[in-house]
């Protein structure tokens, strides 16, 4: 391994000559698509702290399979699904509007509290290998093998396909659920099948950015693209966008820093998120923006004169 | 002051309700109402809290069976053609958080519910989509502000919107719960003004449930008093007088007119009468 250069291209081309960062580049751009656009729908539908609950319920998922010798990728992907799958049992479903979701977030706090201790002990259990430890909670770039690079890739297009279909519905059904339960869209079945999208683009974040810092590629680049832009299909681009850059930054910083790739990808989303914040209070300060009248102002004006504001 | 029979009693029947009842958690709130909505009708249904103002509604929509009798919406049992119905829910405030435009919202309206990826290019539909769009909006008067995030909106013009939204796929019937609510006073009337509006000119049949009357006391063909489990229904002139009003609400309650000869209705509890929450 040669050292960071300002030859950039010399730089990439270091990086790629080692299978393994070949491999944590593909797995990265990977869940940076899926995380960036289940992302968007998930920052739109106010479900972070279901989000959270899957990684956090992951991490024992992945440790008892390090432990028993299975694919820790089928681990996290089992422990998220069943993860999805309990909360969208519950009344709520995961969603923070509403009453009586302060005591459905107290249970699911003690639930993360015991599986993180779970995952602990799991980690114990398989001798005490402390730097599979820090992988699984904080990531890695080292050892991404070829079989799950395939397994993230078969689950994120599963993933996306999904959402594809059922994209506008879940709009719909996010940011108006009474109307769309009026025109007979089977609201609570997409709220379960939206969880279980959620639970398959947290599963593959984890094994790039580990349990714990999956909100870096799941909700900074989506929560920076709704500070941007107020129309739907650019802010899923954009947070599509932002998600694949950071990652790539990061994987490139992580490979020529000793430091790990969680934090990296972490403080790169974190200063996306906080440009965009920063950029906003700024534009809110310069007076009032997005008044983008895009046509025929005055002949509305004079059309329906007893409108007022 | 349009003529309160000018549209009532002409064209088809919208909505019919015979002998109908609806319970909730077991109780009768209201049982042998008898209601016939036709196009281009705008009928206000009032009545004090948990009278059961918004239930009503949701039985026409089908999202409530009726505990009794028939129930039928554009010649159809309720909830059967609820594509055609503009439905405007109660109390639907978008917070300020909510970073998605104006013109977003009233786009789900015209395909939201549509299965499968959107087209990516500007074909012969997305255009279509779009010019209705800007029609629906330009009719709400709403184009000043329809390409802002909605939750940067103030209540009068999301309820312009979210009317637009309703309005989108040339329902035969909306459906409206409380539209006035947190609305100021000039809102209220502006608001009142354009459902009447679109009522006459896109031959809509309008249900609008509100808790008080005398906003849009000056639109309306007809009322609909919900109270003691059944109800009142006639022409403004027929069934806001003090007799009725009174014994409906159970309390004291004097009925007006101003100098132009509109009815005023004073001392309408405007919450808290019922038995409801």
């Amino acid at each position: 391994m040669t050292g960071f250069s300002w030859n950039l291209i010399a730089d990439v081309r270091d990086i790629l000559s080692y299978h393994f960062m070949l491999n944590a580049m593909r797995a990265g751009t990977i869940v940076a698509v899926v995380c960036g656009t289940v992302g968007y729908f998930m920052v739109l539908r106010r479900q972070s702290f279901a989000g959270h609950t899957m990684a956090v319920v992951g991490f024992p998922g992945a440790a008892a399979a390090a432990w028993l010798g299975v694919n820790t990728g089928a681990g996290y992907f089992g422990c998220c699904l069943l993860a999805a799958l309990a909360i969208a049992a519950l009344p709520g479903g995961g969603r923070a509007a509403g009453r009586g979701n302060s005591e459905e977030s107290a249970a699911i706090g003690t639930l993360q509290g015991f599986a993180l201790a779970c995952g602990f002990l799991f980690v114990s259990l398989y001798q005490g290998f402390l730097s599979g430890l820090t992988g699984l909670l904080f990531g890695s770039i080292t050892g991404i093998t070829d079989g799950q690079v395939l397994m993230l890739l078969a689950a994120g297009l599963v993933c996306l396909a999904a959402l594809a279909m059922i994209g506008r519905p879940l709009l719909f059904a996010t940011l108006d659920t009474d109307v769309a339960r009026a025109r007979g869209l089977p609201v609570r079945l997409l709220s379960t099948g939206f969880l279980l999208l959620l639970g398959i683009a947290v599963a593959g974040a984890s094994q790039v950015t580990g349990s714990l810092l999956v909100f870096a590629l799941l909700v900074a680049p989506a929560a920076t693209a709704v500070r941007l832009t107020a129309r739907p299909g650019f802010g899923l681009l954009l947070s599509v966008a932002i998600a694949v850059l950071v990652t790539w930054l990061a994987e490139g910083i992580a490979f020529f820093s000793p430091y790990q790739i969680g934090f990296w990808v972490t403080s790169l989303g974190f200063g996306a998120f906080g440009l965009a914040v920063a950029g906003q209070w700024l534009a809110g300060r310069r007076g009032p923006a997005e008044v983008e009248p895009p046509h025929a102002k005055t002949e509305v004006e004079t059309l329906h004169p007893e409108r007022s504001g | 002051m349009t003529s309160p029979t000018a549209a009532a009693g002409s064209g088809e029947v919208v909505v019919r309700l015979a002998d109908a009842a609806a319970q909730i958690g077991g109780r009768t709130i209201w049982s042998g109402v008898d209601l016939s909505l036709r196009a281009a009708e705008f009928v206000a249904v009032l009545g004090p809290n948990g009278a059961g103002k918004s239930t009503l509604l949701k039985v026409i929509l089908g999202l409530q069976p009726a505990a009794h009798g028939v129930v039928e919406a554009l010649g159809a049992p309720a909830g059967r053609r609820n594509a055609a119905i503009g439905y405007l829910p109660q109390r639907r405030a978008f917070d300020p958080g909510v970073r998605i435009r104006g013109v977003d919202i009233v786009r789900l309206g015209w395909d939201g519910d549509r299965w499968g990826p959107p087209a990516l290019w500007r074909g012969r539909q997305a255009r279509q989509a779009a010019e209705r769009v800007a029609e629906v909006i330009a009719l709400v008067g709403a184009e000043r502000y329809a390409h802002r995030p909605i939750g940067q909106c103030s209540g009068g013009e999301q309820q312009r919107l979210l009317i637009a939204q309703a309005l989108i796929r040339r329902p035969e019937l909306l459906v409206l719960d409380e539209p006035l609510d947190s609305l100021d006073v000039t809102n209220q009337a502006s608001v009142s003004a354009l459902i009447q509006r679109v009522c006459r000119s896109e031959n809509v049949a309008v249900l609008l449930v509100a808790h008080d009357v005398n906003p849009i006391l000056p639109y309306l063909d007809r009322v609909l008093y919900l109270a003691h489990g059944s109800t009142v229904i006639g022409t403004p002139e027929q069934v806001i007088t003090s007799e009725t009003l009174s014994m409906l609400y159970d309390t004291p309650i004097d009925v007006l007119r101003d100098r132009a000869g509109r009815l005023v209705v004073v001392g309408q509890p405007d919450s808290h009468a019922g038995h409801g929450p």
